[in-house]
């Protein structure tokens, strides 16, 4: 094992730093795609070589050594790699391990909890098409889709008052496009890696906003224009700011939840609207290719990391 | 919709939990909207009608009964939207989790001030976008 075994870790930054950028600039369905697809790799292959990093250090156990049967002689000849480290990458690992676990589990048991709550709602269609949506009597304006199988999109009357008949069926058009297109699996599956490496937590925010960029083109090309949507959406948020959702509501009165600052420039939704407004996304090939090529090259070292490490315990079993 | 959990007096939290499931229940069963007297009367138990008149008025704070005025005292009875209820069961069991913007795909996000005159400005002029 060479220097190569810490690619996988700074490709991970390199990625963190390029999320955002990536979500900008592609298509948000390409967009998507690429940062699930790079968090899946990314994370595996960082855990992978913090799994080789604490293995090549155990090996300089001589328990280990006997166990295995393996020469000690032949492996600290040939490994460069420190004991410390190793046992710093296998406390890592362990973190990152748990970290992973626990996601899973809240995220398992909330999906539950609200999947059992959802079908307690019943099933009404707004439109005519089967819509499963569910309209609630609350001022507070709010409307969003509850994963699984089948979705619930849950809208209230007071989105449905705050918005004209045609930006109602744009907001049911981007629900029944999270509903349709399994985006959740996309926010999980990106939440999930960055549990296991938290240099990825910008991928699972920049995923977070590609996929509701996916569903406002598809509402787009439904509703047939891009500055409707872009209405709707403000609209929407303008009309939650002064009449907000039970939990906001109660939260901010309460002072404990603050309203977010633009510490990092403008929030999701004025991005989304600003989105819409401009041209259309075009696929950039060049930035495409780059980070392809970036995530392939982590999961290759990681690889080819692991087929050393391979290598020298046959050679020092074979010494021994 | 304030949540007065936090500044009724005297009563602590579980047992005010069960009370409120128990009002509740007498509620749904009775064919009508009730008073506090009429719910005391139907909880038994030893309980103050000061006590009945705060889980009543905390329930409704809640938005889940309504309220008409009956004499001097109010009389209440269980929202009748059920779906209402369900969504909001689901909303709190899912900030209970703190973890309810990720599971929920919402349509938008909460507003910063910076955030709230920006758009303003794009929906007054929608070629000022970006």
């Amino acid at each position: 094992m060479d220097v190569f075994v810490w690619l996988p870790l700074v490709i991970s930054a390199i990625a963190a730093l390029a999320a955002r950028p990536l979500a900008d600039r592609l298509p948000p369905r390409t967009a998507t795609w690429l940062l699930a697809a790079s968090a899946v790799v990314l994370a595996g292959a960082s855990c992978g070589v913090l799994g080789l990093l604490a293995l090549a250090a155990a090996m300089r156990i001589p328990f280990v050594d006997a166990a295995a049967g393996m020469s000690i002689r032949a492996v600290n000849s040939r490994d460069p790699a420190s004991v410390p480290l190793g046992i710093l990458a296998g406390a890592l690992l362990a973190a990152a391990a748990i970290a992973a676990v626990r996601a899973a589990w809240l995220r398992t048991t909330a999906l539950v909890a609200a999947h059992q709550h959802s079908r307690r709602l019943p099933m009404a269609s707004l439109l005519t098409s089967a819509a499963e949506a569910v309209v609630v009597q609350d001022d507070g304006v709010d409307a969003y889709t509850v994963p699984g199988w089948p979705s619930r999109i849950v809208v209230t009357s007071g989105m449905l008052a705050a918005l004209a008949p045609d930006e109602r069926a744009v907001l049911l058009a981007h629900e029944r496009a999270h509903a349709g297109s399994y985006h959740y699996l996309f926010t999980a599956v990106a939440r999930l890696a960055a549990a296991a490496n938290p240099l990825l937590s910008p991928l699972a925010t920049a995923i977070g906003y590609s996929v509701e960029r996916w569903a406002d083109e598809r509402a787009a090309a439904a509703a047939g224009s891009r500055p409707l949507v872009a209405r709707a959406i403000a609209k929407a948020a303008l009309a939650a700011t002064v009449a907000p959702a039970l939990r906001a509501q109660s939260a901010v009165l309460l002072g404990a939840l603050p309203r977010p600052s633009t510490a990092r420039g403008p929030g999701l939704v004025p991005r989304r609207v600003a989105a819409l407004l401009g041209p259309p996304p075009k696929l950039r090939i060049v930035p495409l290719v780059l980070a392809v090529a970036l995530v392939a090259i982590a999961g290759l070292s990681a690889f080819d990391a692991a087929r050393d490490l391979h290598a020298m315990i046959e050679l020092a079993q074979s010494a021994a | 919709m304030r949540d007065h959990d936090d500044q009724a007096p005297g009563i602590p939290r579980r047992a005010a939990g069960e009370l409120e499931a128990a009002a509740l229940a007498v509620l749904q069963a009775s064919g009508s909207a009730l008073t506090p007297g009429e719910v005391l009367d139907r909880l038994g138990g030893g309980l103050a009608y000061t006590t009945v008149v705060t889980i009543l008025s905390r329930l409704h704070a809640k938005g889940v009964l309504t309220r008409l005025r009956s004499g001097r005292a109010y009389s209440y009875a269980p929202v009748a939207d059920e779906p209402g209820l369900a969504a909001r069961r689901m909303r709190g069991v899912l900030d209970a989790e703190a973890d309810r913007e990720t599971v929920l795909a919402r349509f938008v996000s909460e507003l910063s001030p910076e955030d709230e005159h920006l758009l303003r400005r794009v929906l007054a002029d929608p070629d000022s976008g970006s």
